[in-house]
């Protein structure tokens, strides 16, 4: 497959309900794991490996092949079923995710499985790599694409800001960040979007706080967060990031146009498609168990 | 030590050194955080500007580029000072360097105390320690200029993680051009038979200079210049711990976790021996470079009385 097909939207709806199906799947086996990150991506991922992305599975070295790079590297759920489904890994291997002899270790390992582009786990370090990548591309003549997905976590570490800077610098046109904004994190929500409490939803509150569930608001406000990245000279779109449609001419439109790296900021649902993980800071490192897999499985239309 | 007008800083080279390989052809390119006139990368980007990106003072930002060109196939070099690389990007060379194999070279100048009248904030002397924790990393010390030319080759055209420590002042040179650096050999320096003074870096020279008070003593010391630290040089450690049968450790380095460490580890492992340390203990201060050398007793003087002392203890 040197260039994606250009599935149909039911096509990657199909493999998006799969993928989700594997996500929790994966978890649940390996009783740990990262399912709510992972769910909030997965149109983004079966959108660039299924309709815009030039790769080979058969050939994942190839030099010119487009670049996929995981800064969030805890979604590993969801990048070795989207790997799966692309013909990278046997599906049979997923179930082993996290267990002695894996090939998929609970956060990526570059080329482990090949396809992997990076390793990762420490937030912060996806964009610089890309950034590398982006700039080898330049160097070479290459008309190779880089995409670095990045998390409401990442977007707080210092070392993404130096490669923002730095992007913004060398125009690296061949370079898109995509940013799976469900703010939540692992301790709670990101910012003051999206709460059901009155009191965390007010901007003037100063700083972050624990709240009466446990969790922690506003751990890290992100906002103007379109202005942060258009300031260091990205362009920016700000999508629904669980939209077929709008992900698509997003990640065209960046690809094809403009001579700055772009940022596509995806407003997405942490936990999607499975309503008990919906919103849910607990389903950011913690798995499903026996019941909430066959509740989820039946949410996802699936049997077993 | 006497100054002489052939001094050379080990830092000096790199610039030039990258320069020469990239024109025999290796796909060197270099990535710099705002120090490249003091590492001399300069001279390196100045004849080659495309393969040289400048990102500012972002060490960590540096280290995850290089990864991403390594991984496109780059011979991908940074420097900086070792207080900031490795000091402010540890878990971008473990992550991005480190466990994937990655084929970056960080090339780290001004280590050590005698980086002089900065003071103890601008003093690496725990960079060895960082770098040798993480078992992929080749990690290299010149003792002068010829050296770490010959071990910047070596980086470049050898695949994989390499840490080459260099230092800001003019330093003595050792070698003639003949010299071939070899990784995982240390050379002899001088043969004996009583001692073995095992130094690094510019103490080096002070081991020589030891051994030459030493020998007016009546004491016939062996120097070996411990320039590779990983991999190590086991065979000459325990070929000079069988046939001397007393060490000294020599390095402008915290001894835990340096030279001394390493040397203690393995003796421990494989051949007890007496030794004895010369070495940084605690944090260093400003002063000139050799000002800083006799307030903090990292000198012939010192190694030769460290060198009476573990001979002493042999005979126990």
């Amino acid at each position: 497959m040197v260039q994606a097909p250009t599935a149909t939207n039911e096509e990657l709806q199909e493999i998006a309900r799969s993928v989700r199906r594997n996500i929790v799947r994966m978890t649940h086996a390996a009783k740990s794991g990262h399912p709510g990150g992972s769910l909030s991506s997965v149109e983004i991922l079966t959108a660039l490996y299924f309709r815009i992305m030039r790769h080979d599975p058969k050939n994942p070295s190839w030099p010119d092949r487009d670049r996929f790079v995981l800064s969030k590297g805890h979604a590993t759920p969801l990048m070795y079923s989207v790997l799966a489904e692309a013909g990278y890994i046997d599906p049979d291997d997923l179930l082993t995710f996290r267990q002695l002899g894996t090939k998929l270790q609970g956060h990526t390992i570059m080329g482990k499985p090949p396809g992997v582009e990076m390793s990762a786990g420490a937030l912060g370090m996806g964009l610089s790599f890309s950034l590398g990548v982006a700039l080898a591309g330049r160097l070479d003549g290459r008309d190779y694409h880089v995409f670095c997905l990045l998390s409401d976590g990442d977007s707080q570490e210092g070392q993404t800001w130096e490669a923002v800077m730095s992007a913004g610098h060398y125009k690296t046109a061949n370079l898109t960040a995509i940013i799976d904004r469900n703010h939540i994190q692992n301790d709670g929500y990101s910012d003051y979007q999206r709460y059901d409490d009155d009191e965390a939803q007010s901007p003037d509150r100063p700083g972050g706080w624990v709240m009466e569930d446990n969790h922690t608001a506003n751990i890290m406000n992100l906002e103007p967060f379109e202005d942060r990245w258009r300031a260091f000279g990205w362009d920016t779109k700000h999508i629904e990031g669980h939209d077929f449609d709008a992900i698509t001419a997003a990640l065209q439109n960046a690809r094809e146009d403009g001579d700055q790296p772009t940022a596509i900021i995806c407003e997405t649902t942490k936990g999607k498609g499975v309503s008990f993980m919906e919103n849910n800071p607990d389903f950011h490192g913690k798995a499903p168990s026996d019941e909430q897999l066959a509740q989820a499985l039946q949410e996802l239309g699936f049997k077993e | 030590m006497v100054q002489t007008a052939a001094d050379k800083a080990t830092r000096e080279v790199l610039g030039p050194t990258l320069a020469r390989l990239a024109r025999e052809g290796l796909d060197i390119v270099c990535v710099d955080a705002d120090l490249g006139y003091s590492t001399s990368a300069v001279k390196f980007g100045h004849e080659f500007p495309d393969r040289f990106f400048p990102v500012g003072v972002a060490e960590q930002n540096m280290i995850g580029v290089a990864a991403g060109l390594a991984s496109c196939g780059k011979v991908a070099f940074c420097s900086s000072f070792a207080v900031f690389a490795p000091g402010h990007c540890f878990d971008q060379l473990r992550m991005a360097v480190a466990q994937p194999r990655t084929n970056v070279k960080l090339f780290a100048s001004h280590a050590g105390v005698v980086t002089g009248e900065d003071g103890a904030s601008a003093e690496a002397l725990e960079d060895l320690t960082l770098m040798l924790s993480m078992p992929t990393f080749t990690v290299l010390f010149p003792a002068d200029a010829v050296e770490c030319e010959q071990m910047i080759e070596v980086a470049a055209r050898t695949d994989g993680p390499f840490y080459i420590r260099s230092m800001r002042p003019k330093i003595p040179i050792l070698f003639d051009d003949s010299y071939r650096f070899e990784l995982g050999k240390w050379p002899l320096m001088r043969d004996g038979k009583d001692v073995t003074l095992i130094a690094c870096g510019e103490l080096v020279k002070a081991a020589l200079d030891a051994a030459e008070t030493l020998a007016g003593q009546g004491v016939d010391a062996r120097v070996l210049n411990a320039s590779s630290l990983r991999p190590f040089d086991l065979e000459a450690l325990l070929a000079a711990a069988r046939e001397t049968g007393a060490i000294v450790t020599a390095e402008d380095h915290f001894i835990q976790g340096g030279l001394g460490g390493l040397v203690s580890q393995a003796l421990a492992a494989e051949q007890p021996t007496p030794v004895e340390f010369v070495g940084m203990e605690g944090y260093g201060t400003s002063g000139t470079w050799k000002q800083l050398l006799q307030h903090f007793d990292l000198t012939p003087e010192a190694i030769a009385r460290a060198a009476g002392n573990v001979i002493s203890r042999k005979s126990r």
